[in-house]
């Protein structure tokens, strides 16, 4: 990390909003780690799901506007944003945009045309890559030992692997990484890319109910104390319909759903409120307040055998 | 089990218009099944994804325009990642879908009306008004009670603003869209 890092930084329009924590705690911790995030000038909606299942031009150029506003950004090594659906849309808008005709076509629609110049990158992916697991833990002032986290991905993030160029597809490690660097433990979660219901929360909230359900099932049952994500969407589907999930599926969850930017930044010594976790529906002040109790049990638990079969 | 004849209604010309907005090619497709193993949507689906393909390769044009799995499928990529052939199956879905725009269909109103409701508020306001847009939808749905037990919530968060927050100069979103419009036509 000897060189400065720069980036061109698109928040989405979800961090005013739903997901403020997250835009929150990943500037924080963005800053703490040294990568100097320069905000897109006058950055739009890269049009989310709604603008691909109407039009692939006019959702490229939705994104396309913004990758053409970055470009123009001074000495940037990447745009980064901290949402996958934002992300994707990006990424398959400068990946589609390759090709002549296509690029032609959604240049026709803009003020000024794109000239894909830029990597597209997920703040995970900045944190994983540029700074790393090994730089980040020797910055931890708090461990979160005790901690046992359902580390969940969401769909898009990783796939599809040619466009996406990040991580595993099937079995992503980044976040679980990350998580072990700062103390806390992830338990073993094989629905990490499976779909939490997206956007139909509104108009269909049966699906999100029953595939949100699942989610929640799986973690409680492979030992989580609570899940980690890196997506605003999965996380409002998770916590703030967790009550709508229970009615619907008849379980009693009471998980908190993590940014987690807000689990980083708590252990390089933020307060609760600098990464917002007053935010969150599911309170996890009960769990966190938990933890020194647990990591004692823990080190005492380490202790026995150690002491026992001393081998080496 | 539905059977088909074939010699009625094929239509060949809307194979040849899904591969080419798609660019994927449709005879690739083998029924190994594997998109369907993997979509987590099967069960809200009247027609599980192989079959789609199936009926794509069979130029039903009618039967896949007018089905709700094309509304229903999310874009969660599994079908694509996991196809052995390397057939970008949400895509030709996603092409699906606009085509049943075009041509009137919405089995799935409510998904319409979301997606709808979404760009308007980015059309106006040069980005996504989460309020705004909840708004528009009860609008057209008339579901008044959608999502009110989530308000108390919310709100007291302050996480979903009354107001919107506006690029500075929204007339270059909605130009955007003027022109895609204006291409649509041609």
């Amino acid at each position: 990390m000897s060189q400065k890092l720069r980036y061109a930084y698109y928040p989405g329009c979800s961090g005013q909003g739903t997901s403020k924590e997250y835009e929150q705690s990943t500037r924080a911790v963005c800053e703490a780690l040294g990568m100097e995030l320069v905000d897109i000038p006058d950055w739009s909606c890269c049009g989310s799901s709604p603008a691909h299942t109407v039009d692939h031009r006019l959702s490229s150029a939705l994104s396309g506007r913004n990758l053409a506003l970055a470009e123009r950004l001074e000495g940037v090594s990447a745009i980064l944003t901290p949402c996958p659906s934002c992300l994707t849309n990006l990424k398959v808008s400068a990946h589609k945009m390759k090709d002549p005709e296509f690029a032609a076509e959604v240049n026709a629609l803009l003020d000024f045309p794109v000239r894909n110049t830029l990597p597209v990158k997920s703040i995970l992916q900045a944190i994983y890559e540029d700074v790393g697991p090994d730089a980040l833990s020797p910055k931890v002032v708090r461990r979160l030992t005790g901690l046992k986290l359902a580390p969940y991905y969401g769909c898009i993030m990783n796939r599809p692997p040619d466009i996406m160029e990040f991580d595993d597809h099937e079995n992503p490690i980044a976040m679980d990484r990350l998580m072990e660097a700062v103390g806390a433990e992830a338990v073993p979660f094989p629905l990490k890319v499976e779909c939490c219901g997206a956007s139909f929360g509104v108009a269909r909230r049966d699906i999100v109910q029953k595939l949100s359900g699942k989610l929640l099932d799986t973690a409680a049952s492979n030992g989580a104390d609570a899940v980690v994500t890196a997506c605003p969407l999965c996380q409002m589907n998770l916590d703030l319909r967790q009550d709508q999930i229970n009615v619907a599926n008849n379980t009693s969850h009471n998980m908190p759903v993590f940014y987690y930017t807000q689990l980083i930044g708590l252990a390089l010594g933020m307060t609760p409120s600098q990464v917002g976790l007053e935010k969150l529906e599911v309170s996890p002040m009960a769990l966190l307040d938990s933890l020194p109790a647990r990591a004692e049990a823990q080190a005492q638990a380490a202790k026995k055998p150690a002491s026992k079969g001393a081998q080496s | 089990m539905n059977v088909i004849a074939l010699s009625h209604s094929q239509d060949r010309d809307f194979i040849a218009q899904v591969e080419k907005e798609s660019g994927q090619n449709v005879s690739l497709c083998y029924q190994c099944g594997n998109c369907t193993a993997g979509c987590p949507y099967t069960f809200v689906y009247d027609i599980p994804v192989h079959q789609m393909m199936r009926l794509l390769q069979a130029g039903q044009k009618d039967t896949l325009l007018s089905c709700r799995s094309i509304w229903l499928c999310a874009t969660c990529q599994s079908c694509t990642t996991r196809c052995p052939n390397n057939i970008d199956v949400a895509h030709i879905v996603d092409v699906m879908r606009h085509m049943a725009r075009r041509e009137g269909y919405s089995t799935e109103y409510g998904v319409k009306a979301f997606a709808d409701s979404f760009l308007e508020s980015v059309e106006k306001n040069g980005r996504a008004f989460e309020m705004g847009l909840l708004l528009r939808f009860i609008g057209k749905t008339g579901r008044f009670w959608t999502d009110v037990d989530l308000a108390p919530k919310i709100l007291p968060k302050g996480k979903l603003s009354p107001l919107p927050h506006k690029v500075k100069n929204p007339e270059a979103i909605a130009k955007i869209f003027e022109r895609f419009r204006q291409e649509c036509q041609k």
